[in-house]
């Protein structure tokens, strides 16, 4: 079994982010940027199912910039066997993403694609999905679980309720939540190791498809500041304001 | 321009999430049409009916629908979507899986929760954790929108009742098999539509301790959440979490109790009418958005806030 990774280089989860007036979008310089942490515990899934026995190759795929090579490596280094990288100046709208990774995936297939359920910056939480239909494919969102059968996977999903377990046909898209797996650190050898490994580029002009995105950001502002940094003394101080302040009790 | 809601429902009435998407889609554009599809739902599809801002809906019963697996319900929006200029759905997980595959069946992006409508082609949408606010406008005809349900109302129940078609059933890909589901349930009002929420952290130490919050949210009628640390420590199930990829709430009080308050939390949360911190750590982020903050061992304080609460009730 193959299995590809999508994964994405965003902005680390530990940053504040700064909206930069001038420009209206969201600041970038000088900030500490890794990989989408779901997108980490996608790359782990892969790597806990070739060491299972049931894999054979894993690939991982990066659009962005020419520094997601550098989060390409990043998988690598935790254990994938080799890389794709697809320049492209920006992140690409969710859409063209799929369609880009489609395209991949008619060139080799794949049994089982694992992307993370969202990225953390622009918070979309489509990609996958959309990737399903494009395969027209199965799809498994927000797993917490995933068994690998015959011809099948059988998934558990976070649900709003609870858990959700469905079967669902191969070959199949899943996405991660949180609980699926806690990712390792690459260790420093395996570091040494990922160097050798070989990462292509690909120019997205061969895949023929066209680049235009469907949706454009307009602007970017700060959210309405949210004034708090009230306090009280103790509950009875507390109960009553919430009683006779805010009348919310 | 035509705008169809898929609905969620429990057979029995529309789920809180699907009445504001309907008062969303209706700034959107109109007529708004409602799709109830399930098994055994003609009562669900009655109440779409009778919620104002409704013309009509379109009620899709098999059993394949039942359990809203995104493949076999996204063959039919595909199919539905000839007639209509907008999908929308609440911003919950079935909105969320099912949506976008539809989306890139037509060609088109998703817009996904929004939190204001500018115009039939303008919306803004939180970014980073709601960290920033940002305002996109699509170039489509057709359009495929989630809805963050705690930035619209609820639609009222209407004087009218709108027209109930029933409509064939289309192919089923047989792609996706239910197996189960696990479900907590209770007696708590659900977290995305309650009104007030008490939230524990890695503070509350064990699952055990959240009993204390149980108490406390009993009194006020409240639902039980927490953040990211206490689900991830096993404290309580996946479904209590409040956060950027959990829950979004934004109830009229928010106490939470043991949270520190990390960006991802806040973003779940930070849009509450009134918000209680309860922690130990006075330099603790939750601090900076809270309107009420008490510096206490939780474990002190929680149970005398119980007291307090059941002197009132008296």
């Amino acid at each position: 079994m193959k299995i590809l990774v999508p994964v994405k280089r965003v902005v680390d989860y530990n940053v504040k982010i700064r909206v930069d007036k001038e420009t209206n979008a969201v600041d970038l310089n000088n900030v500490k940027m890794s990989i989408n942490p779901f997108d980490e515990i996608a790359v782990e899934e892969a790597i806990r199912i070739k060491e299972g026995g049931k894999c054979d190759e894993i690939v991982v795929v990066s659009l962005g910039p020419e520094q997601s090579k550098e989060t390409i490596r990043n998988a690598l280094a935790m254990g994938a066997d080799r890389g794709i990288h697809v320049k492209t100046e920006h992140s690409p709208e969710p859409l063209l993403v799929a369609k880009v990774l489609a395209k991949i995936i008619e060139k080799e297939s794949f049994d089982l694609v694992i992307l993370g359920k969202q990225s953390i910056d622009d918070d979309c939480n489509q990609t996958g999905q959309m990737l399903s239909a494009l395969l027209d494919c199965s799809i498994g969102t927000y797993a917490s679980k995933i068994e690998i059968e015959d011809d099948s996977f059988v998934v558990t999903r976070e649900i709003d309720g609870g858990l959700q377990t469905i079967k669902l046909a191969k070959p199949a898209v899943l996405t991660t939540d949180l609980r699926l797996n806690e990712p390792r650190y690459a260790s420093l050898p395996n570091i040494m190791k990922a160097k050798q490994k070989t990462i292509d580029d690909v120019d997205p002009s061969d895949l023929q498809i066209e680049m235009q995105p469907k949706v454009v950001t307009k602007k970017v502002e700060e959210p309405p500041a949210r004034i708090g940094g009230g306090k009280v003394d103790s509950i009875e101080d507390l109960v009553d304001k919430l009683k006779n302040v805010s009348g919310v009790i | 321009m035509s705008i169809l809601v898929l609905a969620e429902h429990n057979n029995e009435i529309l789920k809180e999430a699907t009445k504001k998407a309907i008062t969303a889609a209706s700034k959107i554009a109109n007529p708004v049409h409602v799709l109830v599809a399930g098994i055994d739902c003609a009562n669900a599809a009655n109440d779409a009916a009778s919620t104002e801002g409704v013309e009509k809906v379109l009620l899709a019963e098999n059993s394949q629908y039942k359990n809203m697996l995104s493949e076999p319900i996204s063959e039919l929006l595909i199919d539905l979507m000839s007639e209509y200029d907008y999908l929308v759905s609440a911003a919950t997980t079935n909105g969320k899986n099912i949506l976008p595959r539809v989306a890139a069946k037509l060609d088109v992006s998703q817009i996904s929760e929004i939190i204001g409508v500018i115009n039939g082609k303008t919306f803004q949408r939180p970014i980073y954790a709601g960290n920033a606010i940002a305002t996109v406008e699509s170039s489509t005809d057709k359009n495929v929108i989630t809805i963050r349900t705690t930035a619209f109302e609820t639609a009222k129940e209407s004087k009218s009742t709108a027209e109930i078609s029933s409509i064939g059933i289309e192919k089923n890909p047989g792609l996706s098999e239910f197996i189960e589901e696990k479900v907590s349930g209770g007696e708590r009002p659900e977290l995305t539509s309650a009104g007030t929420i008490v939230s524990g952290g890695r503070g509350m130490q064990s699952g055990d301790n959240f009993k204390l919050l149980e108490s406390v949210a009993d009194k006020l009628g409240a639902a039980v959440g927490a953040s990211r640390a206490a689900v991830d420590a096993g404290f309580v199930p996946n479904e209590y979490q409040v956060g950027q990829t959990g829950k979004v709430v934004a109830p009229e009080l928010y106490i939470a109790v043991g949270i520190s308050g990390a960006i991802q939390h806040l973003a779940g949360m930070k849009d509450s009418k009134v918000i209680v911190a309860i922690n130990k750590d006075d330099e603790a982020p939750i601090f900076e958005v809270a309107d009420y903050g008490l510096v206490a061992d939780l474990f002190d304080a929680v149970p005398d806030l119980d007291k307090e609460l059941e002197k009132i009730q008296k």
